[in-house]
C-alpha cells in the first residue's frame, strides 16, 4: 500500500486540479460519500467525539503495529474530511501516524477555512488518531495532547 | 434632523470586506454586531489623546478619562431612561451583568426552600446562573415552558409566580427563537405579587422598546457589542432600592469606603459594584454607539427592521425543504432555521464559502434545542445595516448549497 506521504501528494494534486472553494468542497463532499460505511454497532456514545458541532463517530483498533478505523458523520463536510483522513491514515503503521502532521490539509485549499471553525472537530479527530497510534506503539503516556482546547 | 436608514450601511467599514471573493453579508448580528466608523474613532481618539486611569489621578488626562467615562455612564441612564445615573452600573457582558445580580442579589434575598422562575427560552447565561444560586441555596429553580409556535406559556408561568419566588429572569427577546415576551403583561403580573424581575435586554435594546421606567423593570442588562458598540462592555441598570441593599460582587480597588485590618465599608453606589480598573474604553466606545443610534428615528428604525424581517420569512419560504422555526406572536430580528435533512453546521460552511455569515448550532440555548428535538439551527439575524439584498443573496446561497448537499 502506498505510504502516508505518497497519499497525501495524490490527494493535493486532485484538489489542485480544482479552482474554486465550491469545486473543492463539492470533492470533499463526494469523497465522504464513498467513505465505507461505518458498522452501526460502532456508533456508540463512547466513540463520540467531542467538540463538534456535528456528530462524529471514531472507532479505532491497533492490528498487528497498524491503526485501522471506521468513522462517520452526519455532516457531509465532516464525513468529507473523515474521509480524507480515512484515505491517508487508516491501515497505517501506528508510528508514521504519529509522526504526520496535519499541514497537507493547508495543501488541500480548506485547511484555513476548516481549521478556524472549532465546531469541526477536524483537530479533535487527528487528536483521537494520534492518541490510539501512541497506545498502539504503548506509548501513550509520552504524548502531549495535540490541541487541548479543542475539547 | 434624522438619520436615514438606507444611508447605514456605508458608516460600517467592515461591510466593504470581500470573504473568500464575495462581498461579505453580515447575518451574525446576534452573535455581534458590527461597528460604525464613529464608535471606532471613538475608541482610537481616546487612546490616541486622553487615555489615562479614572477617578483617583489627579493630573490633566485622569480628569479629561474620568470626565468622559462619567458622561458616558449618564449617556446609558438617558438612553434607557434611568431614573439616576448611579443605577447603571459597568461590566464586561450581559453574562457579567445576570452574574452580578445572581451573587449579589440571591446572597441577599434567596434562602433555601425560596424559588426563582426563569424561562426555557433564556440563553444559558440566563438559565446557568440562576440554577447554580438555587443549588447554592437549597432553593428551587422554576422553568416556564414555550408553546409550539414559541411563544411563553403565560398560563404556566402565572402559576409558577408564587408567594416563594423571588426573581423573575427572562429575556425581552429571545436570541435563538426571536421570540419578543410581553414584558409589558408579565412585569405587571410579576409586581402584581410582589416579585421583581430581570430582563436579559441583550438582543432587544438597539431593536425595540428599552424604557426601563416604562417597562417597569428592576434589572435591565445588556452587552455593548450586540448594539454596535465595542466588546467588553456590558450594562447592569438595577433600581436602587435593590442595588443599595445588595452586597457587592466583585471585591478590590475602587468600590471600597474604607479599607482596615478589621473591616471594609463599601463605596457608594455605582462604585460598590465596579471593583478594578473599568473598560474605560469600552464605555466611551458604548456611548459612541448610543450617539450613532439615536440618529435615527425609533420608529421608521422599527419599521425598517420589522419590514426586512418579515420579507426575510417570505424569502426564505420560498427555499425548498426549509423549515422556520417558531411562529410567535411578535418576532424581532432572528431567523431560525434548517434544510431539511441537512446538518446545520454544513449549511453554515458552504454559506460562509459564498461571504454569507450566519451562526450553527445551538446558539446558547440547549433547553429550546431539546423542546424541539433537534440538534441545532442555523441562525441568520439581522441589524440596521441589513438590506433586501443580504436575504436575497442568503436566500441564493441557500439555494446553491441545497444543489451541492441534496445528492
Amino acid at each position: 500500500m502506498s505510504t502516508i506521504l505518497e497519499i497525501e501528494n495524490e490527494l493535493i494534486e486532485a484538489f489542485g486540479l480544482l479552482d474554486s472553494w465550491e469545486e473543492k468542497y463539492d470533492y470533499l463532499i463526494e469523497l465522504g460519500q464513498e467513505l465505507p460505511a461505518m458498522d452501526p454497532a460502532q456508533k456508540t456514545d463512547s466513540n463520540l467525539v467531542k467538540g463538534c458541532q456535528s456528530s462524529v463517530w471514531l472507532a479505532v483498533e491497533c492490528q498487528d503495529g497498524r491503526l485501522c478505523f471506521q468513522a462517520d458523520s452526519d455532516s457531509l463536510v465532516v464525513k468529507g474530511m473523515v474521509a480524507v483522513l480515512n484515505k491517508v491514515f487508516n491501515h497505517q503503521p501506528a508510528g508514521e501516524v504519529l509522526e504526520s502532521d496535519l499541514r497537507f490539509f493547508e495543501s488541500l485549499g480548506l485547511w484555513r477555512h476548516l481549521s478556524s471553525q472549532r465546531g469541526n472537530g477536524l483537530t479533535a479527530m487527528v487528536s483521537h488518531l494520534k492518541q490510539a497510534a501512541a497506545r498502539c506503539l504503548g506509548q501513550a503516556e509520552a504524548l502531549p495532547a495535540t490541541n487541548p482546547q479543542e475539547e | 434632523m434624522t438619520k436615514t436608514i438606507s444611508s447605514a450601511r456605508a458608516d460600517f467599514p467592515i461591510l466593504k470586506t470581500m470573504v473568500n471573493d464575495h462581498p461579505l453579508v453580515y447575518l451574525d448580528n446576534a452573535a455581534t454586531t458590527q461597528k460604525p466608523q464613529s464608535v471606532i474613532d471613538a475608541l482610537v481618539d481616546y487612546y490616541t489623546h486622553y487615555n489615562s486611569n479614572i477617578h483617583r489621578g489627579n493630573h490633566s488626562l485622569a480628569a479629561l478619562a474620568t470626565q468622559a467615562h462619567e458622561t458616558t455612564r449618564g449617556r446609558v441612564a438617558r438612553f434607557i431612561n434611568a431614573e439616576h445615573k448611579h443605577e447603571i452600573i459597568f461590566t464586561r457582558n450581559t453574562t457579567e451583568s445576570i452574574n452580578l445580580v445572581a451573587h449579589s442579589f440571591g446572597d441577599t434575598f434567596v434562602k433555601e426552600g425560596d424559588e426563582v422562575v426563569v424561562t426555557q427560552l433564556e440563553h444559558h447565561s440566563n438559565f446557568v446562573p440562576w440554577q447554580l444560586l438555587c443549588q447554592r441555596k437549597g432553593a428551587h429553580f422554576r422553568v416556564v415552558p414555550f408553546t409550539p409556535d414559541g411563544d411563553l406559556d403565560l398560563e404556566v408561568l402565572d402559576k409558577l409566580l408564587g408567594k416563594r419566588t423571588r426573581l423573575l429572569a427572562l429575556n425581552h427577546v429571545s436570541n435563538s427563537l426571536g421570540t419578543v415576551n410581553p414584558l409589558e403583561i408579565i412585569i405587571p403580573l410579576a409586581h402584581s405579587r410582589g416579585i421583581p424581575v430581570l430582563v436579559d435586554a441583550a438582543q432587544s435594546v438597539h431593536h425595540i422598546e428599552h424604557d426601563v421606567r416604562k417597562l417597569d423593570a428592576d434589572f435591565y442588562v445588556f452587552s455593548g457589542h450586540k448594539m454596535y458598540g465595542p466588546t467588553g462592555i456590558g450594562v447592569l441598570y438595577g433600581q436602587e432600592k435593590w442595588l443599595e441593599a445588595m452586597m457587592p460582587f466583585l471585591s478590590g480597588g475602587e468600590m471600597i469606603d474604607q479599607v482596615t485590618v478589621d473591616r471594609t465599608t463599601f463605596n457608594q453606589l455605582p462604585f460598590k459594584f465596579e471593583a478594578g480598573t473599568p473598560d474605560i474604553a469600552g464605555a466611551i466606545g458604548l456611548a459612541a454607539a448610543i450617539d450613532y443610534l439615536e440618529q435615527f428615528d425609533t420608529e421608521e428604525l422599527a419599521v425598517y427592521e420589522d419590514d426586512l424581517l418579515r420579507y426575510g420569512i417570505g424569502q426564505l419560504g420560498q427555499v425548498p425543504g426549509l423549515i422556520l422555526y417558531g411562529n410567535p406572536i411578535r418576532r424581532s430580528s432572528i431567523l431560525p432555521f434548517n434544510l431539511e435533512g441537512i446538518q446545520h453546521y454544513d449549511v453554515g460552511v458552504l454559506l460562509d464559502a459564498y461571504g454569507i455569515a450566519v451562526r450553527t448550532g445551538q446558539h446558547c440555548t440547549q433547553p429550546i434545542m431539546d423542546r424541539l428535538g433537534i440538534t441545532g439551527t442555523v441562525r441568520a439575524s439581522l441589524a440596521l445595516y441589513n438590506t433586501r439584498e443580504d436575504i436575497d443573496a442568503l436566500v441564493q446561497g441557500l439555494k446553491r448549497v441545497l444543489k451541492m448537499l441534496k445528492r
